[in-house]
């Protein structure tokens, strides 16, 4: 049985159609928002969901989701709940994929070896752990393989093309390509640039590129898009969703903020 | 500066289980680089030459190791001897660092360079460096240090450096690390980023140490000509562990010769306030490597107290975590309350401030000599000078300066 990464992309492949992949932080700014988050993005035309781990010390990280952080923190939001939020999502989702991205300690903290299980038991298929490059991910990798958790891996703009190979080599699901040098939410991104780095990934690798980091809106959206099979939006969304007052207004602040990038990506 | 490369880390920066990389791909490069370089100019003779004339006559080095007579006597138990770290331009064993480093970034053409700091030691150390070698300096600082250590932020901006405050997560030097870290990331063509402890990603770990092994190598020698022999024991304070490192490291094979890393136990281990990660804490990954750390259930690093803001750290060095786990190297804790006496009391006998870092080597290095015969020698670390804690000391005692 192929994953449903794998299905997603291809699906959206044969039909031409560029993937949206949003990012929130689970857990912020209540865990009982998650949820109803996850399906309302998927109303708006989401067809990946990232869902972001707390972490205390997320380097890679801006200011914003490191507030979404602090605040998903502060409601005692670990992997174990993040879990339950994904199972409870798969009640009423059963095709979109789900993939979780964050850092190595609390995964080591669940425990390497029986996290990769536990998270696809709930659900999820895939993981993106920012701070450890494929190097460093020793048997957690294998658990991953033999669990069938997909391992999402990034490639830089300062990636060199010695390095790009071995990533490719390690890479399943798509290939994340960090589109800018800087942090999540930076504001420098320069979108002729990618054309050149897209094209160099998929010399080396069959996957599809998924593009992220300064996506700010439609515009942005479209003209990365122009380059990637898919992009991810992460922080100017949790901007927006960190000014809602209810779970309602989030809701439809998540589809005000989404339906024109879908828009503008389906009519490119 | 040796030109021996120590058998550890591998080649990917790993100590037995801990070490390593574990930073963003868009680090990797630089970090690839950063190797390299050092790699290529650790083993040039220039280099060499200009890091070993910059520590004889911009540091001052060798620091003395001093004989403390009325600390002996009072501790009634093995001879006691200091290394005058804090007799170094800047007044810390920071200074050995980032004239390594800051000669690296030179040679690597980086224009810019920047730092984290905790007690500001570091800071300055870089901001000192940075004005010397003409380069522009940022440094990151935890809003609550720049409040602790009100003197180093001024003396940072005097040398012309940028003090950045940082006020995310506990507002203290892991939170200016992480800051650090993504202005590197940013910036990462024309920046070099000094990281002040052996912690971080390879290769720093064994770069910083390297840098600051001087102080092992010279105290070696400096005590086979006083005594004879070497010391017993060697006693130094542990943050991220880079006093400690550059001390023991050139001990290592010195099999009769014990090493004592000393945490900060702040308010006690049973409080939970405390810095004491070796003591307390376990394995997991933080700030770029494996090693040993404070975190709770769910893996989020806990906040840490210490009345030392360059101890007040809930990681550590990956090699100390090594030597740890292979049993060379024992690691015990001293409170506030210990290091504060040990501060007042090593002034008052010998006329000597200590930093509040040190202080914790010295409380437990007095501790340690009163149970050794009088034939034996323990040599403590003073990995620095005490008057950055003038103002912390005092207001423990009620007093406005």
């Amino acid at each position: 049985m192929s994953s449903r990464i794998d299905t997603c992309f291809d699906q959206a492949g044969k039909a031409g159609r560029k993937l949206l992949i949003p990012f929130i932080t689970a857990g912020d700014p209540d865990p009982s928002w998650t949820v109803p988050l996850m399906h309302a993005l998927v109303a708006a035309g989401a067809d990946v969901l990232e869902l972001g781990v707390p972490f205390s010390d997320p380097m890679a990280d801006g200011p914003v989701i490191q507030l979404a952080s602090e605040r998903a923190i502060a409601k005692h939001v670990d992997l174990s709940a993040v879990l339950d939020m994904v199972k409870t999502f798969r009640r009423e989702d059963a095709r979109t994929p789900v993939i979780l991205m964050g850092y190595m300690n609390p995964v080591e903290r669940f425990g390497s070896d029986r996290f990769p299980a536990a998270a696809v038991a709930s659900g999820v298929d895939g993981l993106l752990l920012v701070d450890c490059p494929p190097e460093e991910r020793g048997s957690l990798g294998n658990a991953m393989d033999q669990a069938g958790l997909t391992g999402i891996c990034m490639v830089a703009p300062t990636t060199t093309r010695e390095r790009l190979r071995l990533i490719a080599e390690e890479a399943r699901g798509f290939i994340y390509y960090v589109s800018l040098k800087g942090i999540t939410g930076s504001g420098q991104l320069d979108t002729p640039q990618l054309q050149q780095p897209v094209e160099q990934i998929r010399e080396l690798s069959d996957l599809p590129v998924a593009a992220g980091f300064g996506i700010k809106n439609a515009k942005m959206a479209v003209r990365v898009a122009q380059y990637a099979d898919a992009i991810v939006i992460g922080s100017a969304l949790v901007q927006v969703l960190s000014a809602a007052e209810s779970l309602d207004q989030a809701c439809s602040s998540a589809l005000a903020f989404l339906a024109p990038v879908r828009e503008s990506m389906d009519n490119m | 500066m040796t030109q021996i490369r120590s058998p550890l880390p591998d080649s990917r920066g790993h100590f037995g289980s801990f070490g390593g990389s574990f930073v963003s791909e868009t680090l990797m490069h630089a970090l690839e680089e950063l190797r390299e370089a050092y790699g290529r100019w650790s083993q040039d003779e220039e280099f060499v030459r200009r890091m070993d004339e910059d520590l004889a006559h911009y540091v001052g080095r060798p620091s003395p190791v001093y004989f403390a007579a009325r600390l002996t006597a009072a501790a009634g138990g093995a001879q006691i001897y200091l290394k005058r770290e804090d007799l170094n331009h800047t007044g810390a064993h920071k200074i050995n660092n980032t004239v390594g480093q800051g000669l690296l970034a030179h040679y690597m053409g980086k224009p810019r360079v920047i730092a984290e700091t905790g007690a500001g030691q570091h800071g300055v150390a870089s901001a000192t460096i940075a004005a010397r070698l003409n380069k522009s300096c940022r440094v990151y600082m935890g809003e609550t240090d720049i409040e602790r250590q009100a003197i180093n932020v001024f003396r940072m901006r005097l040398l012309g450096a940028e003090v950045t405050g940082v006020s995310s997560g506990s507002a203290t030097l892991k939170d200016a690390l992480n800051e650090a870290m993504r202005d590197w990331v940013t910036n990462i063509d024309d920046t070099f980023y000094i990281i002040g402890t052996v912690a971080g990603p390879h290769p720093y770990p064994e770069m910083v140490r390297d840098f600051n092994a001087v102080v092992g190598r010279e105290a070696r020698r400096q005590m086979l000509q006083i005594q004879d022999d070497l010391p017993d024991a060697l006693v130094a304070c542990v943050g991220g562990g880079s006093n400690a490192m550059g001390l023991f490291h050139p001990f290592i094979e010195d099999r009769d010769v014990q090493m004592f890393g000393v945490e900060a136990a702040g308010r006690g281990l049973a409080s939970g306030a405390h810095a004491a990660s070796l003591c307390a804490g376990r394995p997991g990954v933080l700030h770029g490597c494996r090693t040993y750390l404070l975190d709770d259930d769910a893996g989020q690093i806990r906040h840490t107290h210490s009345i030392s803001a360059g101890l007040d750290y809930p990681g550590v060095g990956p090699e100390h975590a090594w030597l740890k786990e292979t049993g060379r190297a024992k690691y015990v804790s001293v409170t506030d309350d210990e290091a504060l006496a040990a501060f007042h009391q090593l002034t008052r006998l010998e006329g000597i401030m200590p930093a509040l870092e040190s202080s914790h080597a010295l409380a437990y290095g007095f501790k340690l000599a009163a149970e050794m015969r009088a034939d034996q020698s323990v040599l403590i670390n003073l990995s620095g000078r005490g008057d950055k804690d003038v103002e912390t000391v005092a207001a423990l005692e009620g007093l406005t300066l």
